[in-house]
C-alpha cells in the first residue's frame, strides 16, 4: 500500500511551484545541477538521511552479521534451551536451543532480497504497462482500468493466499513473482494519468512527428519524465513489499521452510511472544524499524525530487518573513 | 443521480462475481482436497474417496461447478465444507463476529483519525503536529501483526500490575459465562477492548495524514477567507466550510479503507482468537476447501461493494453539486 505522507505541504503552493529554486546552494560559482539540488534537498531532511543508514546498515548487518557470529541458524546449542539474551546468545535462544541472532539474521535477508526484487519489478512492470495503456488508449487501458478496480475488490493478500498451496514446496522467487504480479496495478494507473498530459507536450509531439517509433518514445522521452515518481514508487514499494511478504508468512502463505523470513519467525514465535518475548521481539523490531525507514527515505525523496513540494522551501519562507518581520 | 447510483451498483455486482469466480477458479485449480485425505492415516478406502469426489464435483470442469455453487449461493445455500458440514449455517455467526470488531474499530478510527488530521493541519508544524506525525509514521511502519502482539504483550502487563484479568484478549466472550444481560455486555466489552485497538490505532494513522493534507488543502482555499471575512468566528469556518470541504475526498477513502480492512482484519481475529470471516478465510485456505475460500471471497468483495456505494452516497451528501446533477 502505497501510503502518501505530507502530500499536504505542497498545498496552495503548487501554481506558482515554478518558480526558481529558492533553495539552491549559496555558491553562485558552481552550476547547479538537478542531481545537485536532490542530492542537497534530500541531505537537509534528517529524518531521510537517518532513515538511508538504516537501511544501508540493515542489508549489511543481514548479510555481514551471520559472518561475525560464532552460531549459525542450523546448529544448536544444546545447553542453552529458551535462554533470554545473554553474552553468548545476544538474542536469545529458541526452544530447540538455535540461535536468535543468526536465525533473525537469516530472516532478515530473505524479507530485505524479496522487497527488493518485488519492488524492482513491480515498478518497472507499472511504468511499461502505465505509460503504453496511457499513450496507446484503447483496450490496454481499459483492460488496466478494470484490473485495478478488481484489485480493490479481490486484494492481492487473498489471491497470493489461495495460490499458496500451489507454490508450497517450490522456489521462493516464485513468491517474489506473485508479490511483483500484484503490486503494480495502482501504479500502472499513475503512471497513465501522467502519460496522458506528458503525450500532449512537444517534445513528444516533435519526437512522434520525426518518425520515432512508439516504443522507442515511450522509452526515451515519457518513462525517463516520470524518474522521480517512479524512484519515490520503487523506493516505498520496497516497505509494502516486505509487508505483503512478511503477512503472508505469518500465515504459512508466504515463505515456506526451510526458508526462513522475518515474517515466518514473527508467526511461529508470537503465540509465545508474552512468556518468552525476546522470541518475537527481536524479528518484529527488525521489520518495523525497517519499514520506518523506507517511509522516511521516500518521504524524504519525495521532498527533493518533486518541485512542486515545498516543504522545505515553504519553511525558509517562514524563516524569511520572521527575518523581515525583525 | 438515482442513474448514476445505478449504474456504479451495476459495475460492482459485475466484478463482485468476476472477483468470486476468480477466487473460486484459483482455488479450485490449486487446491487437492483428495491429496490431504489421501494423507490420513490409516488411509480412507477406495470407495470413500471417490465419493468424496463426486460430493465435490471433481469430476465437473471449473465452470460448471462454479455455476453449480452459485445457483445455490443465489438460493442462500452455500455448499458444504470439506468436513461435510453447511457453511451457511456458521456464515450468519461469523459475519456477526466479523462485523462486531470492524465496525467499532472503523468508528473509533475514522472519528479520531479525521479528528488527529485536523488538529494536526489546523496547528500545522506545531509540537502536536510533529507528535502526530511521528505517531502516524510508527503506526504505519507496524504491521497489524507485531501491533496486535505487542497491544497483548501491554495487556498482559496490565493485568498482571492490577492483578486481576480486565483486558481479555483470547476470544469474543467467555465461555459458558453465567450471568444477566448487563453482565454479559460486561464481558464481551472485555474482550472487545484490545482487539478494536489493535484496529483502530492503524486505522487513526492512516486517516489522520490524509486528513492533514486534504485539510491543509482546504485551509489555504479563498472562500474560507471569504467566509471569515463575513464575519464567521474562526472555529465555526473551520468546522462548518472547512472541514465539510476536506471530507468529500476522504469518502473514497474511507470506503475502500472498509474492503481492506476486511482482509487486514484476518490478522486481527487469528491474533485474538476470534472466529470470524477472517479466521475463516485461513482456516478455509488451510484445509484447501474451495466452498469456503468462494464465500470469504463473496463476503469481502460484497463489503467493498457495499462501501464503495456508501461512498457514492456519502458523495451527494457532502458535496450539494453532486446532489443537483
Amino acid at each position: 500500500m502505497t501510503v502518501i505522507l505530507n502530500e499536504g505541504d505542497s498545498a496552495g503552493t503548487t501554481g506558482a511551484a515554478s518558480g526558481s529554486p529558492v533553495d539552491a546552494a549559496p555558491d553562485p560559482g558552481k552550476a547547479m545541477t538537478r542531481g545537485r539540488l536532490v542530492l542537497i534537498r534530500f541531505a537537509r531532511n534528517k529524518l531521510a538521511l537517518v532513515g538511508l543508514v538504516i537501511i544501508v546498515g540493515m542489508y549489511l548487518m543481514a548479510f555481514i552479521g551471520p559472518l561475525l557470529s560464532k552460531w549459525t541458524y542450523d546448529t544448536q546449542d544444546y545447553t542453552a534451551f529458551l535462554e533470554p539474551p545473554y553474552s553468548e546468545h545476544i538474542f536469545g535462544t529458541d526452544k530447540i536451543g538455535t540461535d536468535m541472532f543468526a536465525l533473525t539474521m537469516r530472516g532478515l535477508q530473505k524479507s530485505l532480497i524479496i522487497g527488493l526484487l518485488v519492488a524492482l519489478i513491480s515498478t518497472t512492470v507499472a511504468a511499461v504497462v502505465g505509460a503504453a495503456a496511457g499513450y496507446f488508449l484503447g483496450v490496454a487501458d481499459k483492460a488496466l482500468m478494470w484490473l485495478v478496480d478488481l484489485l480493490l475488490v479481490l486484494p492481492s493478500f487473498l489471491i497470493i493466499a489461495i495460490l499458496s498451496p500451489w507454490f508450497r514446496g517450490k522456489s521462493w522467487f516464485l513468491l517474489v513473482l506473485m508479490l511483483a504480479a500484484f503490486q503494480w496495478m495502482i501504479t500502472a494507473r499513475i503512471v497513465r494519468g501522467m502519460t496522458l498530459t506528458l503525450k500532449e507536450r512537444e517534445f513528444v509531439k516533435a519526437a512522434k512527428f520525426m518518425g520515432q517509433p512508439a516504443r522507442k518514445i515511450i522509452a526515451k522521452h515519457i518513462v525517463p519524465n516520470m524518474a522521480s515518481l517512479l524512484i519515490i514508487d520503487a523506493t516505498i514499494n520496497v516497505g509494502s513489499a516486505v509487508l505483503a511478504e512478511t503477512g503472508l508468512s505469518y500465515f504459512g502463505f508466504g515463505v515456506q521452510s526451510p526458508d526462513v523470513s522475518l515474517g515466518t519467525l514473527i508467526g511461529v514465535n508470537a503465540e509465545s511472544a508474552t512468556t518468552f518475548p525476546w522470541l518475537f521481539l527481536f524479528p518484529a523490531g527488525f521489520l518495523v524499524v525497517f519499514v520506518l525507514a523506507v517511509n522516511w527515505v521516500g518521504d524524504g525523496l519525495r521532498d527533493a525530487l518533486d518541485p512542486t513540494s515545498t516543504r522545505v522551501r515553504r519553511k525558509e519562507k517562514k524563516k524569511d518573513t520572521k527575518e523581515k518581520a525583525a | 443521480m438515482a442513474g448514476f447510483l445505478l449504474r456504479r451498483l451495476v459495475n460492482y455486482v459485475v466484478l463482485a462475481l468476476v472477483a468470486t469466480f476468480l477466487a473460486f477458479t484459483l482455488a479450485s485449480a490449486t487446491f487437492d482436497p483428495i491429496g490431504v485425505l489421501q494423507q490420513r492415516n490409516p488411509p480412507p478406502p477406495a470407495a470413500s474417496i471417490e465419493a468424496k469426489k463426486r460430493d465435490l464435483h471433481l469430476d465437473q470442469p471449473i465452470p460448471q461447478r462454479f455455476v453449480t455453487w452459485m445457483g445455490g449461493v443465489v438460493q442462500g445455500d452455500f455448499g458444504r465444507t470439506i468436513a461435510d458440514r453447511p457453511i451457511t449455517d456458521e456464515l450468519g455467526r461469523r459475519i456477526g463476529v466479523s462485523l462486531r470488531l470492524f465496525l467499532l474499530g472503523i468508528t473509533i478510527g475514522i472519528g479520531f483519525g479525521v479528528l488527529l488530521g485536523v488538529v494536526s493541519a489546523i496547528r500545522q508544524y506545531k509540537f502536536s503536529d510533529y507528535f502526530a506525525t511521528l505517531f502516524s509514521f510508527i503506526l504505519l511502519s507496524t504491521p497489524v501483526f507485531v501491533l496486535g502482539t505487542l497491544l497483548k504483550m501491554g495487556a498482559q502487563g496490565i493485568n498482571d500490575s492490577i492483578g486481576s484479568n480486565v483486558l481479555i484478549f483470547v476470544g469474543e466472550s467467555t465461555p459458558g459465562f453465567q450471568g444477566n444481560w448487563f453482565e454479559h455486555l460486561g464481558d464481551r466489552l472485555q474482550h472487545l477492548i484490545v482487539p478494536t485497538l489493535a484496529i483502530a490505532l492503524g486505522q487513526i494513522a492512516y486517516y489522520s495524514r490524509y486528513q492533514r493534507s486534504s485539510m491543509l488543502d482546504v485551509l489555504g482555499s479563498d472562500f474560507l477567507r471569504t467566509a471569515q471575512a463575513k464575519g464567521l468566528t474562526r472555529r465555526k469556518a473551520l468546522f462548518k466550510h472547512g472541514l465539510r470541504t476536506a471530507l468529500i475526498p476522504m469518502a473514497t477513502l474511507f470506503a475502500f479503507g472498509f474492503g481492506l480492512l476486511v482482509v487486514g482484519g484476518t490478522f486481527t481475529e487469528r491474533i485474538f482468537g476470534w472466529f470470524g470471516m477472517g479466521d475463516w478465510l485461513v482456516t478455509g485456505i488451510s484445509a484447501q476447501d474451495t466452498n469456503v475460500t468462494a464465500t470469504v471471497t463473496l463476503f469481502v468483495a460484497v463489503c467493498v461493494l457495499f462501501s464503495g456505494w456508501l461512498a457514492d452516497v456519502l458523495y451527494a451528501a457532502l458535496d450539494p453539486r453532486i446532489r443537483v446533477n
